[in-house]
């Protein structure tokens, strides 16, 4: 039996409340509250103590899906983003790269959300990048 | 957040303004319980009456969207009596003098009128936030989803700045943030006019700077914003939108407009833990991992940037949202590869952020995590902003009239509508309600009523309740409730199949910040079916 505490982040809120991740045989089984963190100080939200159970939800997305005549089909990785990219090529070359929006995500890490803009500015070529802080 | 979530204890007055902080931000809310037992004052203003309203020393419900008023008419207050920091202004602000000829108006009594609060109240309020000090103004989305959004942020620096609460221990203007990496997203240039740290796009030295790192021509054209990006694909403006870990389809005001919007789109990508409402119409979903399994860091509201662990591998086929990203710019010809991981992309991003987030580290972070800004390997990171005087210079006062929400109830439409959060769900539903014991707390979307509504209308709790706007009807159960006040109603927005942003309007947002007004829609209501 391999029994773990893996430290991390809440992704709720905003308030980033310091979570262990108990993972048991390579399954995470619960959150527990981080004693030390300077944030919450050993305490969690309802939601918080909660956080394991989306990550194992059944529901969880496992293939990429391409929808073709209105019905998803799983595939593989390299059909996916070979298909995303043809078209968002085929869409550039029509219309330029302004016609192009992208909404990175204030549920990602930073890492990625400067990827996702990198991706938008650099490869893109617009600066149409935003993300659901209004909402 | 100016202050520290730490800090909030040291404060001797706080003034909770449109944040029911206890159901969205419970542990920020433990620090406000902590403070009161410390003896600090507590000052709650909010529409409705929320559970840290039971323990607020003054508790006041104005009426929605007149936040403007309500607070220039506390600081009216403030300058009559004198309570006002006058050396902090002199020395450390600017535009007093314009802002005070404009409070001159704004009597307790005229506010009154305006907010239905009673003047008494104003001045009281008043006269706590300026005798209890320091204060710090905690606020939510309460103050910013409104047509004057900007108007009610710069109404509560004006505020603090007036009684010398900027830059001070215990004190500040202290934003909460909604979502767990809204500030991190922010700051890493998720947004169409600024590069990392708020480096302008509009700045030719800043495009040349990470046109250089990045090995490309950049446009120095600032993008749209959400709220513009529907429009854009409404008029064949935008023809590709590519969405990562967000629900515009649930969270973005007035449904069957967007929905139109989207349908026009060639291309709709998704990238999502689920197959949510905005998945489910979309070419192509892309799988990504979830928090537990993968690295990275995140930026909560007190701009503390803390390590996330992978701690499982990744469900099925799904990818970090890092590592797909790293795909597409591949297949796009711009070969991305971080054989070093996320640990790898924060360096190169920290290298190109000088003042926030230059000296931070994986090694660094730890367990706690450093707050920005953090402009060398050696600096202790930053608990308090402006200590030092304000970071433009002068704190700037602005004057501000109250204007009335975009829409106001009227014979057609006479009932008020906000929608907000509850405490066992998060945003659009997609994380929490899958969940088995979030779920078990509320199962299903209701509408708040107040109990003499509700006898008018002969509604009893748990009939379903049809809701109009301008932009359309949604059916949701009665729940009677004195929390809102009469001739209010409240909807939570976790719920599709109640879906809250049927109702909103999507022509009413803020100019500057373009922040949609989803605290104020005028509606109607009639009973649809006993339950």
């Amino acid at each position: 039996m391999d029994l773990k505490f893996v430290p991390s982040i809440c992704s709720y809120c905003g308030t980033g409340c310091g979570v262990l991740f108990e993972v048991l045989d390579g399954e995470l089984v619960g959150t527990l509250p981080m004693k030390t963190h300077p944030v919450n100080h050993g305490k969690l939200c309802i939601k918080g103590w909660n956080l394991h159970e989306h990550v194992n939800s059944p529901l969880r997305l496992k293939h990429p899906l391409v929808k073709t005549f209105g019905r998803f089909t799983k595939v593989d990785w390299d059909k996916a983003i070979g298909v995303a990219t043809d078209r968002l090529k085929a869409v550039i070359a029509a219309h330029g790269p302004d016609s192009v929006g992208i909404l990175v995500s204030a549920k990602m890490t930073n890492e990625e959300n400067y990827l996702a803009q990198k991706f938008a500015r650099a490869v893109i070529g617009t600066n149409n990048v935003d993300h659901c802080a209004r909402l | 957040m100016t202050n520290s979530f730490d800090d909030l204890e040291s404060a001797g007055c706080i003034f909770a303004i449109g944040t029911n902080t206890t159901a969205c931000h419970p542990l920020i809310a433990t620090r406000i319980y902590r403070a009161k037992e410390r003896g600090a004052r507590v000052i709650v203003a909010d529409p409705r009456h929320t559970q840290l309203g039971d323990m607020a020393d003054l508790c006041v419900h104005h009426r929605l969207g007149s936040d403007v008023a309500l607070l220039n008419g506390m600081m009216h207050w403030i300058i009559e009596n004198g309570w006002h920091d006058k050396d902090y202004i002199a020395a450390r602000t600017e535009g007093f003098e314009e802002m005070a000829a404009v409070l001159a108006e704004y009597t307790p009594r005229r506010v009154e009128e305006i907010t239905g609060v009673p003047a008494a109240d104003i001045e009281k309020m008043a006269e706590l936030y300026a005798t209890c000090g320091p204060a710090a103004l905690l606020y939510a989305m309460g103050i910013t989803q409104h047509t004057t959004g900007v108007d009610n942020v710069k109404s509560c620096c004006n505020i603090a700045l007036l009684c010398g609460n900027v830059g001070v221990a215990g004190g500040g203007v202290n934003p909460l943030r909604g979502q767990n990496n809204v500030q991190g997203a922010c700051d890493m240039g998720g947004l169409p006019n600024v590069f990392t740290g708020y480096q302008p796009v509009s700045d030719p030295a800043v495009v040349e700077k990470f046109s250089k790192a990045w090995g490309r021509p950049l446009s120095s054209k600032p993008g749209m914003t959400i709220t513009d990006m529907i429009a854009a694909m409404l008029d064949g403006r935008i023809k590709a939108l590519y969405v990562i870990g967000e629900n515009p389809k649930l969270s973005d005001p007035d449904w069957n407009h967007l929905q139109h919007a989207l349908n026009r789109l060639d291309l709709l990508v998704v990238q999502e833990l689920f197959l949510s409402e905005t998945a489910q119409i979309a070419d192509v979903v892309l799988p990504a991992a979830s928090v537990a399994e993968k690295d990275g860091t995140f930026t909560n509201s007190e701009r503390r940037c803390s390590r996330i662990h992978k701690a499982i591998e990744p469900v099925g086929n799904a990818l970090a949202d890092w590592e797909i990203v790293c795909r597409l710019s591949t297949a796009m010809g711009y070969p991305m590869d971080y054989p070093g991981g996320p640990e790898q992309i924060f360096d190169e991003m920290a290298a190109l952020t000088p003042k926030s987030y230059a000296g931070m580290s994986y090694a660094r972070m730890g367990l706690d995590g450093l707050q920005w800004p953090c402009p060398s390997a050696d600096h202790p990171g930053t608990p308090i902003l402006h200590t030092r005087g304000c970071t433009r210079g002068p704190g700037k006062f602005h004057a501000i009239a109250y204007q009335d929400p975009a829409e106001m109830p009227d014979e057609e439409f006479p009932y008020f509508l906000t929608t907000g959060r509850m405490f066992a769900h998060f945003h659009t539903g997609t994380m929490t309600r899958i969940s088995r014991h979030l779920d078990a707390e509320q199962r299903t979307g209701y509408v708040t009523i107040h109990p003499d509504d509700a006898q008018r209308l002969e509604i009893a709790e748990g009939d379903l309740v049809a809701i109009t706007s301008r932009r359309g009807q949604m059916e949701a159960p009665a729940r009677i409730s004195a929390d809102v006040p009469p001739g209010n109603l409240f909807l939570p927005i976790h719920f599709g199949e109640n879906p809250a942003n049927m109702l909103t309007s999507a022509d009413a947002f803020d100019p500057l910040a373009k922040i949609p007004e989803f605290k104020v829609s005028a509606v109607r209501i009639a009973k649809a079916r006993a339950a």
